[in-house]
């Protein structure tokens, strides 16, 4: 029989494992080139900013691990409700393999926050909005790993799972929001669909690209740690006996 | 360019310590995630995944 290719084929774990080994070395190539780029871009052709001076620089890291923080969490709850609705394995194992890079990119957030508050508010930590409803969500993604790995029954640990991540899902607005409706030391969004940027055109490119370089990044780790978990849930399973030595 | 010297790059002019804090951190966090999840993969080929994960 045939094979045809449709939105469940990389369902089965045996097609996501030789998928993620087929893209896994592009991923990771593709990580080195455009932080390679965005760096080179961000520290030798941006101009310094005429208010934060070079401080400011920690902005090409800082916005980008934000963004993922928020994207990566949203992705989980995603494929941890699929795999829920749909009793899919391997969407449920995805959602557990995303949790840990979640959780180091708002930690990274939180701290270059800390670092860039510092020198332009005079202080490492406010509990204003944004810094506060993005600590909420490193709390979410710890909150979500313990339960998941506390619970031995595979199958209960993904519902469980899910359900955290689902309602947890409501703080990834208000952390985009925040800024907008309380009163915060946190400057507005970075960039808007609706306005004309208000940095400099290089700027705004390094920015960008390291925002792809933490993308093909997240991809590559989480692929990863997918092929792990898949491996031992299936340890006894034909296809990942032929992978495993 | 916008460094007139090595010794202006590695101050930040005066934002080192924020600029470089933040950098590496950053880096260090990136690449020992990769590394773990690896090490995480070569344990689970070899069936030796200790049982917590």
């Amino acid at each position: 029989m045939k094979a045809s290719l449709t939105w469940l084929t990389f369902s089965a774990p045996p097609r996501f494992y030789a998928l993620a080994n087929a893209v896994n070395p592009w991923l990771w190539a593709l990580t080195v080139a455009l932080a390679v780029a965005g760096l080179y871009i961000g520290f030798f052709v941006a101009p310094t900013d005429a208010t934060q001076g070079e401080a400011y620089r920690i902005i090409f890291i800082h916005v980008p691990a934000a963004w993922m923080s928020m994207v990566l969490y949203l992705a989980m709850a995603f494929w941890a409700a699929v795999g829920w609705m749909l009793n899919a394995r391997m969407a449920s194992t995805l959602a557990r393999a995303i949790a840990p890079t979640g959780a180091l990119f708002t930690f990274i957030a939180l701290w270059t926050g800390a670092f860039w508050g510092k020198p332009t508010w005079g202080t490492w930590w406010v509990w204003d909005a944004r810094l506060t409803s993005e600590l909420i969500l490193l709390f979410l993604y710890l909150g979500y790993i313990a339960l998941v790995t506390s619970i031995d029954d595979l199958a209960r640990g993904d519902k469980a799972g899910a359900l955290l991540a689902i309602v947890g899902s409501i703080n990834v607005p208000i952390i985009y929001f925040s800024v907008r409706w309380w009163n915060t030391l946190h400057q507005g969004a970075t960039i808007s669909l609706t306005t004309a940027p208000k940095m400099a055109q290089t700027m705004l490119l390094a920015m960008l690209i390291m925002t792809f370089a933490f993308w093909a990044y997240a991809f590559a780790t989480v692929f990863t740690r997918a092929q792990a978990l898949a491996l031992e849930r299936d340890a006894d399973a034909d296809w990942a006996r032929k992978e495993m030595l | 360019m916008n460094w007139a010297s090595l010794s202006e790059f590695l101050s930040m002019k005066g934002y080192g310590l924020y600029v470089w804090g933040s950098y590496a951190v950053t880096a260090a966090l990136l690449l020992v995630e990769p590394w773990l999840v690896r090490r995480h993969l070569r344990r689970a080929r070899r069936g030796t995944t200790p049982l917590e994960h």
